[in-house]
Order: structure tokens, then C-alpha cells, then sequence
């Protein structure tokens, strides 16, 4: 994001204009949209295929999952702990497109393929896993060379304070968003939530998910001993997954929220209108 | 403006555009085969980055699994499997044969007064689940030296006595993980002689692979030149019938 006003033209009731997005920020976003959902969507059938997840260094069916999607005969199931959640039609018993009823955790219409196949859903999941990681490491590299990282996204001393923090969480949840130069930089609610995706959760994803990998634990070893085992590493690897969820549930709950138009057009174009401060 | 029911509808009709749109690329024998250079590209990107002798993490007895899950076939369906599991594998017999200058038959008393490595390792199936088990074996290096690869040997096939219906078992590894420290042919999980339903009396431990790679009720093992004659030519049992990657090193 650059704050330079390439449009603005001073005066009463002529919307201002400037440039937001840069080409870089831009085409790495719709390529992520596409290959995210692949990810998720692929994952989630790779899950299906043992729907458990467990700490430490391993975890088969015998042993204490602390996740676990199920079904009885009539119902479907998530259990997280002690916690027993009835999930019939959506998780662990769902009816499949052709009418019959299924087992399995994730139901069809959110995994890749749709029809139960561990096979594809891992070729799928490890081909766009290069489309993840290489274009990432580059826009992390780039973001970094050009400074929108140290610019655009690292938060102040300031924007850091309690107060300021609570500020603007009171002002999200009234739904009250920045206007006039405001709106030309990110908040830090949007910081934070950039960095966290950018600097947390992608790599954390991709370093658990090579700890999941036989081989690379034999050359890395300290892997294992980063995530505390094999299981860990799978179970921390799927609440990344759920942490990418909620930010894409948010961000577009957001977008729609801030006006879609304008939003979507910024992302396509990169022009931005600035809205208008409140009288 | 956009409604917002619209704009779901929207959502929705996207959504089951993509999902039946992925469904057929992955119908798509083209696509497929893009999916599958994938999986050359990670087999290169781990053979570059990864020492090819690393040894695979070794653990504490106190870390093992209180029970080692057993999946797949848990006994062999045949008559020949079942006599010889009565009689404790007394005449089972062990061929190494191929592309070898001394084809071997070995007895399972042969093969147990052979050098032995013992060690405690992690199973990882490719679905998800892990196991920690102690296994002990004869390295599969013994075996082959004895037997004198032939120079344009170039892979190792593992046939098995379990049937699938759609044929026999089988599996094959390169030279690098057949001649590799921790590649066994066991005869011992946790202190105990191997049970049958983990793959008596020999089974394949080629520690860094996923878990369909060790094959279980080991009764031939045949050095090749090239995979392309073998079963239906992708190097193994579910790689054939299923299209799991023959690299199961992730």
C-alpha cells in the first residue's frame, strides 16, 4: 500500500482516489485466493483419511486423540477433549450428492476431490504447496526489499499501546471504520492480522507440514524436537488450517462490510476511493 | 449495488463451479500428469536438500506405542501362507534373485544367525497416524552383498505372500535406500519374534519412507534394471492400483 495520491483532487464532493495496491501485492493476492482454498480443500480430505489428531510423537487409533470427527450409526460427531459435539449433516454423517449417506469427517462439497480419494487429494495438495511457498518466499523477500513490510504493515509504538488497541476494537465492533486519511493505512487490527498470516501461520504451516514429511525429519531431526513430534506437528499443522479459515471468514466479512465495490476494485486495479470523513 | 443474496448465490454458484471443476482435472489423465511432475519436483527438491544417508530418528524404549497398529492384510489368505505359518516358517524360504550374479535362497534360520541391527524407529502411514515400534533385522545390504548386484541393477522389487485380489503385494526401493544403515529386513518387533499381522516372518523396514513402502511378508527379493516390467510399472502395489507417488518420502 502506498499512501501517494495520484487522483486526489481538492475540493467539495469529489471523491479522492489514490493508489493502493502495488501490482506485486496484487497478483499474489488472487493467486493465493485460488491456491489457499486448493490447500484447505485438499487438506481436508488428507484428513479425512484419519480423522484424529494427537500430541507428542504418535498417535494411532488405540491412542488419546484430542480431536477426533466420528459418527455413530445415526449421528455424526466432533469430539475435542471431553467435549462431544453433535455435527449430523455436515461432519462425520452427511448425505452425498448421489443420496447416499457417508462417514466421512468432511463432507464433499468442502474437499478436493469431492469423492473420497487420499491419493489425489495429496497430489493436489503437495503440487500447489510449491504454488504456495515459492511465490510467498519471493513477495516475502520483495516486501521486504521494497519496504512495504517495514512501511505499510510493521505496527507503531503508538498503534500498539492497550489503548489504542482497544480503540480500535471498539471501533470494529461498531462496525465504525476509518475514513479520510485514515483509510489510506492499514489499522492495527489489520496489521496485526496481515502479519499474523505473512510471519506466523504460513510458515508455521510449511515448517510442520515437512515435519510431517519421513525424510526431511531425517535430515532435520530438530524439527521433531521444534513441534514436540511427528503428531504435534500434524495436529498444529491442521490448527493453521483453521487459522487461515477464520482470516479469510473475517477478511471477507470485512470487504463486504467496507463496501465490496471498492474494496474488490482495489485489489483488481489497485485505485482505491478514499471515503469521506464523517461530518 | 449487489444484493447480498446475490452475492451469495454468487458464492455458492462459484464454489460448485470450482469443486466439479477440480473433480474433472483430476479425471484428466493431462492434469494428472501435471499433478505428477509435482511430485518429481519434491522428490528432487528433498533428494537436494536432504543428506541421502541421514539416518532416520531413532527413540528411547519408553517412547514406543503401548501397541503397534497393524494395517493392511493381517494374514495372507493363501494355503502355502498358512502352512507355513503353522509350522512356524521352518521351510520358508527367502529368494533373492534378478539381477544378481548369485541368486540366494535363504532359510529363516539362515537369516538369524546373520548380523542383526536392532532399531527403534517412528511408522508413518501415509493416512496420518504414526507408531513407534523396535524392530529388529538382518540389514538388506547383507543380503545383496551376498548375492552380487549385477552392474545395470538398479532398483530393489519386494514380492509378498499377501493378496490383494487385484494381484500380489509388492514394492521397490533405489539402491541408495536398499544399501542405506537402517534398511532391515526385521524378524523382531519389540523384542518379540514379528506377529504375523505385521508381516510375518520378514518384513521390509525402510525407515524414511512412508508406510505402504515396507512391505510385509517379504518372500522374494528381485533386483531390476527397470521398473517399467514390474506389476503395472509404477513401482509398487498401491502406486499401480492407486496412483500413490513412488517416492513416499512426505
Amino acid at each position: 500500500m502506498a499512501s501517494v495520491p495520484i487522483e486526489g483532487r481538492p475540493g467539495a464532493g469529489a471523491p479522492r482516489t489514490i493508489f493502493r495496491h502495488r501490482l506485486s501485492t496484487r497478483l499474489w493476492h488472487w493467486f493465493n485466493a485460488l491456491v489457499i482454498f486448493v490447500m484447505i480443500m485438499s487438506g481436508l480430505m488428507i484428513f479425512n483419511a484419519h480423522p484424529r489428531l494427537y500430541w507428542g510423537r504418535y498417535g494411532a487409533n488405540l491412542d488419546h486423540a484430542w480431536l477426533e470427527i466420528g459418527s455413530t450409526p445415526t449421528q455424526g460427531l466432533l469430539r475435542v477433549g471431553g467435549l462431544t459435539i453433535p455435527t449430523t449433516g455436515v461432519l462425520g454423517r452427511w448425505t452425498a450428492p448421489d443420496g447416499s449417506v457417508s462417514t466421512r469427517a468432511f463432507p464433499w462439497w468442502a474437499t478436493i476431490p469431492s469423492g473420497y480419494s487420499l491419493s489425489a487429494a495429496r497430489r493436489w495438495h503437495l503440487a500447489f504447496a510449491w504454488a504456495l511457498v515459492v511465490p510467498g518466499l519471493l513477495y516475502w523477500l520483495w516486501s521486504f526489499a521494497n519496504r512495504h513490510v517495514q512501511r505499510d504493515l510493521a505496527p507503531t509504538r503508538e498503534e500498539l499501546r492497550p489503548r489504542h488497541l482497544w480503540h480500535d476494537i471498539k471501533d470494529h465492533a461498531r462496525l465504525r471504520f476509518p475514513t479520510g486519511d485514515a483509510a489510506t493505512r492499514y489499522n492495527i487490527l489489520q496489521k496485526l492480522a496481515y502479519l499474523g498470516v505473512l510471519f506466523v501461520l504460513l510458515p508455521l504451516a510449511v515448517m510442520t507440514g515437512f515435519a510431517m514429511s519421513p525424510a526431511l525429519d531425517a535430515t532435520w531431526p530438530w524439527l521433531l524436537e521444534l513441534f514436540g513430534g511427528r503428531q504435534s506437528a500434524r495436529s498444529i499443522h491442521f490448527l493453521c488450517m483453521a487459522g487461515f479459515v477464520a482470516f479469510i471468514v473475517v477478511h471477507l466479512v470485512m470487504v463486504v462490510l467496507a463496501g465490496p465495490i471498492n474494496e474488490v476494485r482495489s485489489m483488481l486495479t489497485g485505485r482505491y476511493r478514499v471515503p469521506e470523513d464523517r461530518p | 449495488m449487489i444484493s447480498r443474496r446475490a452475492l451469495i448465490g454468487m458464492g455458492a454458484g462459484a464454489g460448485g463451479l470450482m469443486l466439479s471443476g477440480c473433480d474433472r482435472l483430476t479425471a484428466s489423465p493431462t492434469f494428472r500428469d501435471g499433478l505428477r511432475a509435482g511430485e518429481a519436483l519434491t522428490m528432487r527438491a528433498q533428494r537436494l536438500v536432504t543428506n541421502r544417508g541421514a539416518l532416520a530418528p531413532e527413540f528411547d524404549a519408553a517412547q514406543r506405542s503401548p501397541v503397534f497398529r497393524a494395517n493392511g492384510t493381517r494374514r495372507p489368505s493363501s494355503p502355502a501362507y498358512a502352512a507355513h505359518a503353522a509350522a512356524n516358517f521352518a521351510d520358508w524360504r527367502l529368494a533373492v534373485d534378478g539381477r544378481v550374479a548369485r541368486p540366494q535362497n535363504f532359510s529363516l534360520a539362515q537369516i538369524g544367525t546373520m548380523p542383526a541391527r536392532t532399531q527403534i524407529t517412528r511408522h508413518d502411514c501415509v493416512e496420518g497416524w504414526s507408531a513407534i515400534g523396535q524392530w529388529t533385522g538382518v540389514p538388506l545390504k547383507l543380503l545383496l552383498d551376498q548375492a552380487g548386484l549385477r552392474p545395470d541393477a538398479r532398483y530393489i522389487v519386494f514380492h509378498c505372500a499377501d493378496d490383494y485380489g487385484a494381484g500380489r503385494y509388492y514394492e521397490s526401493i533405489d539402491l541408495v535406500d536398499a544399501f542405506h544403515p537402517q534398511t532391515i529386513l526385521a524378524w523382531g518387533l519389540n523384542g518379540r519374534r514379528l506377529p504375523v499381522e505385521n508381516g510375518a516372518p520378514l518384513r521390509l523396514r525402510v525407515e524414511r519412507m512412508l508406510g505402504y513402502k515396507h512391505a510385509k511378508y517379504v518372500e522374494r527379493i528381485e533386483a531390476v534394471a527397470s521398473l517399467a516390467g514390474v506389476g503395472g510399472g509404477r513401482g509398487g502395489y498401491w502406486e499401480d492400483t492407486n496412483d500413490y507417488e513412488w517416492y513416499a518420502g512426505v
